[in-house]
């Protein structure tokens, strides 16, 4: 295992992008910085230009709107950059399966490392995804 | 040689970036316990640099040079003041005629390189950033200079560093008069407003306007930004040390002083909101330049 790689599980800088969520996973995401469970310990940091990003949390149905803004913030990362998606939202469209505005889930558009299911997920579902992430990307990729 | 070894090892690059992401990363823990978290380990901010240097560049298309040369020239000048800085603190003897106005003109570099870089990227949140940091600058330079002054005017006029921490020595700190005093605590807010730390991030507000001046850089060049803030964190507190508090510069006086300095404005980050760019210039106009101003007064009075 390389200095890059193993720098860059130990301080993955994380960038969250909603796609048309109902902001509870979100409040999740949010969840984990906070005392109880407190990320910062394993160097994950909340940033907010997508030109630091290492991983993109993307929450939420990928609505017809938001389906080019999330592609074009997908370009600007730069390259060693992960792709996690977060809440049932995101991995299987949920309860917006049929609706009109919503034509496919994430992993059709973009590439996907991770997924974190749940309505919403529970921050320890997304420390114990963060982690798993970890060990796959320790062991090669 | 041994000025090439100065600039890179002992006083200069290697030390400064050391004690500096050190330093950094004792914010982080001490923001982090003062909020019950448990904060990051010790090395966190050498992994997040040696991270960054990994990552792909991406370049805006923007005036190309200025935009890659502008973290470099913030750095370098920035060492080159943290060198002769060392260099004095080590053998005050060894310093050359006015080398602290050197030093005032050096630590303007970091700041005026990010206004460079911010606006050549052509992001119109970064010229933002830019033009916060530049009416910051109007603000902080005026009493940070007359804080100056009035150390200098106590200390005989000798606007050398040397003959100033000589004087020290031999008179006591500067810290313990009057004058010197109300000249500490308006250095101290210029020091807390260079750092970007908490009530003056207004340039790198990172809710408001997504980091501002730094918003476009990424990779290496990033990293180089985040090794500036790191040596301004080293530089910033030992000019304070320097000025005001130069009786006893043993390491075991030193450290002390220095980890103070760095708390002190730690504490002040966690306990105070983002005040706006008015607010900020009012602030720095107002009250600091007539504490400023006051003590210049007392010290050509002899206080």
């Amino acid at each position: 295992m390389s200095i890059k790689t193993k720098a860059l599980t130990k301080s993955i800088w994380v960038f969250h992008i909603s796609c048309g969520s109902c902001n509870n996973c979100d409040i999740e995401i949010l969840d984990c910085f906070t005392p109880r469970h407190d990320i910062e310990r394993f160097g994950v940091q909340l940033i907010g230009s997508v030109r630091h990003a290492d991983a993109l949390l993307i929450t939420g149905a990928m609505n017809r709107k938001s389906v080019p803004r999330m592609k074009k913030i997908y370009e600007q990362a730069p390259k060693p950059c992960v792709v996690v998606a977060v809440g049932q939202c995101a991995l299987s469209q949920h309860m917006f399966r049929y609706s009109y505005n919503v034509r496919e889930p994430l992993d059709e558009i973009l590439p996907v490392d991770l997924y974190i299911p749940g309505c919403p997920p529970k921050p320890e579902a997304i420390i114990a995804g963060i982690t798993k992430l970890v060990k796959k990307i320790n062991k090669g990729k | 040689m041994k000025i090439l070894l100065n600039f890179l090892v002992f006083p200069g690059l290697l030390t400064a970036v050391c004690v500096g992401l050190l330093a950094g990363w004792f914010d982080r823990k001490i923001s982090a316990r003062l909020q019950w978290r448990v904060g990051p380990p010790w090395y966190q901010n050498f992994i997040d640099i040696a991270k960054l240097f990994g990552k792909e560049t991406i370049i805006p298309r923007s005036s190309r040079w200025t935009f890659i040369l502008s973290p470099y020239l913030g750095f370098l000048s920035l060492v080159l003041a943290a060198t002769v800085l060392g260099k004095v603190m080590l053998w005050p003897s060894e310093s050359f005629y006015a080398d602290i106005i050197v030093i005032l003109y050096l630590l303007t570099m970091p700041a005026v390189s990010m206004m460079i870089g911010a606006s050549s990227s052509r992001n119109p949140l970064a010229s933002v950033g830019a033009s916060r940091e530049m009416k910051l600058i109007l603000g902080y330079e005026l009493p940070f200079i007359l804080s100056l002054i009035a150390v200098i005017i106590r200390c005989q006029d000798s606007i050398q560093l040397g003959s100033i921490i000589n004087y020290q020595a031999s008179f006591g700190s500067n810290i313990f008069s009057f004058s010197g005093a109300l000249a500490f605590i308006a250095a101290f807010f210029a020091m807390q407003a260079k750092l970007g730390f908490a009530p003056f991030d207004i340039s790198e507000a990172e809710q408001e306007i997504m980091g501002g001046t730094l918003i476009e850089y990424s990779g290496p060049l990033l990293a180089v930004f985040k090794l500036t803030k790191a040596v301004l964190l080293y530089t910033m507190p030992l000019l304070l040390i320097c000025l005001f508090m130069g009786k006893d510069l043993g390491w075991m006086l030193l450290i002390p002083k220095y980890i103070g300095i760095v708390l002190l404005a730690v504490l002040i980050k966690n306990t105070n909101p983002r005040i706006r760019i008015d607010q900020a210039l009012r602030f720095f106009w107002g009250p600091v330049t007539i504490m400023a101003v006051i003590s210049v007064i007392l010290a050509a009075v002899g206080l």
